[in-house]
């Protein structure tokens, strides 16, 4: 798939040399820098005139560095009054695949748009392979980088076929005739878009992933050595989303330089080289994924709290957001119920903000119903089955994540014993008694044993006094968790952190999938959405 | 098949199908003349004033030298056609013919542009102000009894031009003009100078009948310096706008877009806007307001031909031009004149309509 258009181009043009993917504009600049990197200015002003000056040598790689296909200094965008970046600098190598991250409203477009020469900064310089992007025409800048939009909202069916061609605007002249190069250009984007077999579809009627490509095909017969992606992936099916960044990944494997924003940090830290983290339009940090994600910008930009891990599959960093609710002081608690007994609990600690996961339950019990309804992350067998083992390890993990377990006053027989055996790992544990144990115990002296050791560990309330206990426990597990974390800091220091971010609050949890609250899911079953049912229902 | 071809083949189809047009139009009337008498008085005449020879002429034997393009009747070919017959086709029905071909040729352009360039296919040539800015020039030269040079044709085109230029700074602002809002100034505009116009109906007394004469749209009393005004506009506008067709189409995507395929977003715009406003502006300065010419015809090409405007625009052009000879010569042939916007509306309306019911329900 990638070598057909590479032999196609290389002879069309004759004179230029196989290095196709960097068309004639960034030669003299390229070739340059080793002597006068400052001085860049005066040859790059007149080479958009000279279209093809076969100077550029494929291995000019010792410079790559040094002459970075984007560098952005100092640029500042103000809009309508309000300042959209503010003092960016960013250097983007040849050859790489950078993702734009950051919440929304950060400047991720915006940033793009200074790129491709849409927008021009108030401050700042802005070189696009080695081009001063701003001072050239916008033919000259569409031949530097190409442009694949978020949406393109086509009113008038064209064929896929003739929107690909339109890619080549920047290439012809007004009057110029179809040529040998234009053909090939556009047959090797559509062969690399593989969007071939619908040349003669209207683009109006392909699907949303379809014209995702036909789009990037589009950006692709402009044949440019920089390409710029806004949100490739967003209302993309998860298949083609990784189609679509596996490609840009292939043409990065080829030479082209790529720029994306993308919202889905997972797939933004898997598949590009270097993530540029943007908030309230600045840098927040740039560079290596694994760096970039870490949990403490993650709050600073998104002013939410996730955890980063290792995806066990991928090895890429992975990146679970917890729900807003455990940004406080609050956090998380798990609630051990059955047959109505936890539906008050559930409903109390949710309305006093924390994040729940509840289980296991039967299907159809009166709890799990109450524990759906409050959003908890719900652990479910079927009905009338009893806790199995795969219930039990979700239960267990849920029990771990929890800053507090609460077990409510319910009816313990040979079916859920497993929950109560659970439960008793929990560090903080808390017992709710309405009734003494023994007269809703069905598991004989098992049921017993548990229990007792259950009271051992946990402390024994009232209905009336279980929101106080919950939230002096969870303050505990708070103290003991920043304590373990970054030494002298305390709770009131983290949240010095989300007032600075406090710009982007509107977004509190921007990270894919906010519905995966499960901390330590992250290992085994992140991918659904959450649920522990999905566990049991296939 | 190329887009080159398939502009040459449409073209050449709506040639040959605007001459039929021709031919056919030249012999209805009150007197009735047959089409190859029409033919022969056309082929005897074409000659002379365009200064080129014929093609369909030239296979009959010609001795001498050509005439000079002065002579107007002193053709080579003398065919056995009545005198009477000559001079009706020739000073009666072919000036108002042509004017009516060029007016359908100019608007059907313009409509096509402006759908093209305000992404929205229900604009058409005047959305802008263009010809309601030519009414209030007509119509206040009429009433007023303006002197003006090149008379009322020239009051209405450099009003339609104006007009057409105000709404235009109204949208601008810091060198941008976002489609949204000239749509909405040329409403406005649009509004205020049809209020402009019913005062000056009220004004009219004596010429009412005269001014709503000219703002029905009209082609009766053609004469041949209309013809000459407008065959000499519109030729450059219209290659111009040709040559700018595939930026027409890159537009179509929207202006960001546009941008990053390099386009000169804003001044390809400021062309296209122009261009079209001078073509709609020449087009009703000569034959006042004929609608739905330029919304119909365009859409009607766009779902035979497609949306491309290498395509599109010629054909368009071509189709306007057949399109208003056919309905002006229903406007005249009945007992009593109908203004010929009357007869656009009432054939297109129900053509249109079926081609939406055929073409755009089916596909979703």
């Amino acid at each position: 798939m990638t070598d057909p258009d590479r032999p196609g181009d290389a002879d069309a043009p004759g004179s230029d040399s196989p290095a196709t993917d960097s068309p004639a504009t960034d030669s003299p600049a390229t070739d340059s820098p080793a002597t006068d990197s400052p001085a860049t200015d005066s040859p790059a002003t007149d080479s958009p005139a000279t279209d093809s000056p076969a100077t550029d040598s494929p291995d000019s790689a010792p410079f790559g560095d040094a002459d970075p296909a984007i560098r952005l200094d100092d640029v500042s965008v103000s809009l309508g009054g309000q300042r959209i970046l503010d003092a960016v600098s960013v250097d983007v190598g040849e050859g790489t695949f950078v993702g734009l991250i950051g919440p929304n409203g950060a400047g991720k477009t915006t940033l793009l748009r200074v790129l491709n020469g849409a927008l021009a900064p108030d401050e700042g310089r802005v070189r696009v392979a080695g081009e001063d992007v701003h001072a050239l025409s916008s033919k000259a800048a569409s031949r530097v980088v190409a442009t694949v939009p978020q949406t393109t909202s086509v009113t008038f069916d064209f064929p896929v076929r003739d929107v690909v061609e339109m890619g080549r605007t920047p290439h012809r002249g007004r009057f110029e005739g179809w040529r040998e190069r234009d053909e090939t250009a556009v047959e090797a984007a559509m062969r690399r878009t593989a969007v071939e077999s619908l040349a003669e579809r209207p683009v109006t009627e392909v699907s949303g992933g379809e014209r995702q490509r036909v789009l990037i095909a589009r950006a692709l017969a402009q044949e440019t050595p920089v390409l710029l992606l806004d949100e490739p992936t967003a209302s993309l099916d998860i298949n083609h989303q990784v189609r679509t960044l596996e490609l840009v990944s292939d043409l990065v494997a080829d030479g082209t330089t790529a720029v994306a924003a993308i919202h889905d940090l997972n797939l933004a830290a898997h598949y590009c080289d270097a993530l540029v983290l943007l908030s309230g339009g600045r840098v927040l940090a740039a560079g290596d994924p694994a760096a970039v994600l870490s949990e403490e910008n993650l709050r600073e930009a998104f002013d939410a709290e996730a955890v980063v891990s290792r995806h066990p599959v991928t090895g890429s960093v992975y990146v679970t957001a917890l729900p807003p609710a455990s940004d406080d002081a609050n956090g998380r608690v798990h609630v051990v119920g059955g047959g109505g007994t936890g539906a008050r609990a559930l409903h109390l600690l949710s309305a006093a903000g924390y994040a729940l996961s509840a289980g296991a339950l039967n299907e159809g019990d009166t709890d799990a119903e109450a524990a759906r309804r409050v959003g908890a992350d719900l652990v479910t067998v079927p009905p009338y089955s009893p806790v199995d083992d795969a219930a039990r390890a979700a239960v267990e993990s849920r029990v771990e994540a929890a800053d507090v377990t609460v077990v409510a006053d319910v009816e313990v027989g040979g079916g859920n014993l497993a929950n109560l055996e659970a439960a008793a790992e929990a560090d903080r544990l808390v017992l709710v008694e309405q009734r003494p144990f023994s007269e809703r115990n069905y598991a004989g002296d098992d049921g017993f044993a548990v229990y007792e050791r259950l009271r051992e560990r946990g402390r024994v309330v009232e209905p009336g006094d279980l929101l106080s206990v919950v939230g002096e426990l969870a303050c505990d597990s708070f103290r003991e968790r920043d304590g373990g974390a970054n030494g002298s800091d305390d709770g009131e220091g983290g949240s010095d952190d989300g007032a600075t971010g406090s710009e982007g609050r509107e977004t509190p949890a921007s990270a894919d999938s906010t519905d995966s609250t499960d901390r330590e899911s992250t290992d085994s079953d992140t991918v659904t959405d959450g649920r522990a049912s999905d566990l049991f229902s296939s | 098949m190329s887009v080159r071809t398939r502009a040459t083949t449409w073209s050449l189809g709506l040639s040959g199908l605007l001459l039929l047009v021709v031919v056919a139009s030249a012999g209805i009337g009150a007197v009735t003349i047959p089409p190859r008498t029409v033919a022969a008085i056309l082929a005897d005449a074409l000659p002379v004033p365009v200064g080129v020879s014929l093609g369909g002429a030239t296979a009959l034997p010609v001795v001498g030298p050509v005439p000079t393009p002065t002579l107007e009747f002193a053709s080579p070919f003398e065919f056995a056609v009545p005198r009477p017959a000559r001079i009706i086709v020739l000073s009666v029905r072919l000036p108002r013919i042509l004017l009516a071909a060029l007016v359908g040729f100019a608007l059907a352009t313009a409509g096509t542009v402006m759908q093209g360039f305000f992404r929205n296919p229900m604009a058409d040539p005047s959305i802008v102000g263009v010809s309601s800015g030519a009414a209030v020039g007509a119509v206040a030269t009429i009433v007023l009894s303006l002197s003006i040079p090149f008379g009322m044709e020239g009051a209405a085109f450099v009003s339609a031009v104006v007009t057409a230029f105000v709404v235009y700074l109204i949208a601008t602002e810091g060198g941008r003009t976002p489609v949204a809002t000239l749509l909405l100034a040329g409403v406005a505009v649009q509004t205020f100078l049809g209020a402009v116009i019913s005062f000056l109906l009220l004004q009219s007394g004596e010429s009412l009948r005269q001014v709503v004469f000219w703002l029905m749209g009209h082609l009766a009393g053609a004469t041949w310096s209309e013809v000459g005004m407008l065959a000499f506009v519109l030729p450059l506008p219209f290659v111009l706008l040709v040559a700018h067709a595939r930026d027409l189409n890159v537009l179509l995507l929207g202006e960001e877009d546009a941008h990053a395929l390099g386009i000169e977003v804003e001044r390809t715009k400021q062309l296209l806007l122009a261009t079209a406003s001078v073509v709609t502006a020449a087009a009703v300065s000569v034959s006042g307001v004929i609608g739905f010419v330029g919304l119909v015809v365009p859409h009607m090409l766009r779902l035979l031909v497609g949306p491309d405007h290498r395509v599109l625009l010629p054909a368009s052009a071509l189709a306007g031009a057949s399109f208003l000879v056919a309905t002006d010569t229903v406007a005249r042939s009945g007992g009593a004149e109908i203004p010929v916007g009357v007869v656009t509306a009432a054939v297109g309306a129900p053509f249109f309509l079926y081609l939406l019911r055929t073409r755009e329900v089916r596909s979703p």
